[in-house]
């Protein structure tokens, strides 16, 4: 779905990744773990075609990603950004029809059939009450899971998400990682998701990409989510305790 | 206030209907009120004998120099509006107007030198639309990738609005200069044309279709605009060009202001209050707000002339004052609204 090769990143002097050579394929449902400022959202950004590469490249479909035309990009990846300002008091129920700008060169207007995508992308994320509401009334929560709903209705088969998980309560959180494993298992979209809760990522995700001082590692999940290489990149010291046949991780507590 | 499951189509299409029915309106009662008041059959009578060429009848007399000039104040309040619209889609503040980038101010400048210097009316109008053109290229060459959409583009483009404001006050300090400098007898006009003056303005074709192909790009790109007010930098990852969309709302609403400034003076307030009155009224969406402005925009503009006619007649006011006058309040009471949502 979406390959890097020799992906390197820069802000200023600062490498925050050097030679990625890394492939999420459709079906696979990817977590993104590492520092604050590790550059987990500069990748991101890279993957979505929104900052340009320092050297290597990021092709979709085996296409570098600067020879496709925008407008067919849109019909291929989405992205959800880690923050948003409402400047105009846009309804919810306009925010995601407004993903559906994409397939629709020729319309004025939005018909029955985009209606009906939007409605069902915000029922999913259980925000279909809100529909009528002005977006900048909402709470963080609300509006982050309205945000997600467009993001749902743009139906792309890639989808990339800086922190989906914030703002919202425990409950919609773990909602939100099965429904996004779920759309990996069923309908074969592939997902990278920006996280920072290990055992949310461990029970949701297929695969891992752990990032930090220009190093990475990548790999299935339980070949990567181990305790050194976790307390590495964390830079904290990880234990992981089995519970009831479930893996746990826990930070060590320091007795000082 | 918004029915959503009703067809949008159907909406548009009231709105927009009773909005231009509500601009013939103005037109037609600006042709009726004045010194001498024309009734209804004579306002027919002399409309026929415009449109058969010859205006021989003091009514038909009176009807053109009207309707010429409340034919100016409607292009004039719907460029300023429609200019408002798209600096705010632009900045993504609802709060800006086509003014802060201090396109205006440049405008004001060249005007005021010629109005110095004695130039001739053509030559008030060459120097005002230089000045705003002068202005637009040094924040296009200052704020270049600002305006193309650069990191700074998702923080609400700081730099292309604080460039303007600077550019801005600079050439607010020239225009005072120039208003100490001036002799007595210029002062006068001097100031007007700062107000923003309906007064003598000539009715001419260009504002028209500088107006007209701004409507055409702003409904053809109205559902990228929407696009980018909601997601700023993101809305390339919804398949709009982004810096191509910025560029060319800069280039549209700049051309719209030189254009209404020229022909009437920086005439203030039109483009922010219309435009956020339509919004608060109708919603944000760009589909139905751009006509929506433009059109009320024109209406409220030649209505607020009709005011400054009349209102201290025989003593005519620059129409500016008026449309301050209930700006500002206006405003004030938006504010206070905004602050309590």
């Amino acid at each position: 779905m979406i390959s890097t090769r020799a992906l390197c990143l820069k802000i200023g002097q600062r490498t925050l990744v050097e030679r990625l050579d890394w492939t999420v394929n459709g079906g696979e449902c990817w977590c993104i773990i590492g520092r604050n400022g590790a550059g987990k959202t500069t990748l991101l950004r890279a993957l979505a075609g929104m900052r340009e590469a320092d050297a290597g490249s990021v092709a979709i479909k085996g296409r570098p990603l600067a020879d496709w035309p925008l407008a067919q990009l849109a019909r291929l990846r989405a992205y959800l950004p880690q923050a948003r300002s409402d400047a105009f008091s846009y309804r919810v129920l306009e925010t995601v029809l407004a993903a559906r700008h994409p397939y629709h060169a020729q319309r004025y207007w939005e018909d029955s059939d985009d209606h009906a995508i939007a409605m069902a992308a915000l029922a999913s994320m259980e925000v279909a009450h809100l529909v009528r509401r002005d977006v900048r009334s909402l709470s963080g929560g609300e509006r982050q899971r309205v945000a997600i709903a467009a993001m749902l209705a743009q139906d792309t088969p890639l989808l990339l998400l800086d922190e989906p998980a914030n703002a919202l309560d425990l409950a919609h959180q773990v909602s939100l990682m099965r429904l996004i494993a779920r759309l990996c298992r069923e309908q074969g979209k592939a997902a990278v998701t920006i996280g920072h809760d290990l055992n949310l990522a461990h029970a949701c995700s297929h695969a891992l990409l752990l990032m930090g001082d220009g190093g990475w590692q990548a790999g299935p999940i339980d070949d990567v989510m181990t305790a050194p290489a976790l307390s590495r990149y964390l830079g904290h010291p990880i234990e992981i305790v089995v519970h009831g046949g479930r893996r746990i991780f826990v930070p060590v507590q320091d007795d000082a | 206030m918004q029915q959503f499951f009703r067809d949008p189509r159907q909406r548009a299409i009231v709105i927009v209907s009773v909005l231009v029915v509500l601009a013939v309106a103005s037109l037609g009662l600006s042709g009726m009120i004045g010194s001498v008041a024309l009734s209804l059959p004579e306002l027919h009578g002399a409309l026929r004998a415009l449109v058969h060429g010859g205006a021989d009848s003091m009514a038909a007399t009176l009807l053109e120099l009207r309707l010429s000039r409340a034919m100016v104040a409607f292009v004039t309040g719907a460029a300023l509006s429609l200019a408002g619209v798209m600096m705010q889609a632009l900045l993504r503040n609802p709060l800006a107007d086509p003014y802060v980038l201090g396109i205006s101010a440049g405008a004001s400048v060249g005007a005021l030198l010629a109005l110095l210097l004695m130039g001739a009316l053509w030559m008030v109008d060459a120097a005002a639309f230089g000045g705003a053109v002068a202005v637009a290229m040094m924040l296009y060459v200052l704020a270049r990738r600002d305006i193309a959409g650069g990191a700074a583009a998702a923080g609400g483009a700081s730099v292309l609005l604080l460039t303007g404001v600077i550019l801005s006050s600079a050439c607010m300090a020239l225009v005072t200069l120039m208003l100490s400098i001036a002799p007595e007898s210029r002062l006068r006009g001097m100031v007007f044309w700062m107000i923003g003056d309906l007064a003598g303005a000539p009715l001419r074709g260009l504002p028209w279709l500088v107006l007209a192909g701004a409507m055409v790009f702003a409904l053809r790109s109205a559902r990228a605009l929407n696009v980018l007010a909601l997601h700023a930098e993101s809305a390339a990852t919804l398949g709009v060009p982004v810096g191509a969309l910025r560029k060319a709302l800069f280039f549209c609403s700049g051309v719209l202001t030189a254009s209404a400034v020229t022909s009437a003076g920086s005439i203030g307030f039109v483009g922010l209050i219309v435009p956020h009155a339509c919004r608060f009224a109708f919603g944000p969406d760009h589909r139905l707000l751009l006509p929506v402005a433009t059109l009320a925009g024109g209406t409220f503009l030649v209505l607020a002339d009709i005011l400054a006619r009349t209102l201290l007649a025989p003593q005519q006011l620059p129409v500016g004052v008026v449309t301050a006058l209930i700006g500002a309040p206006f405003f004030l009471y938006q504010l206070h609204q905004l602050r309590r949502a």
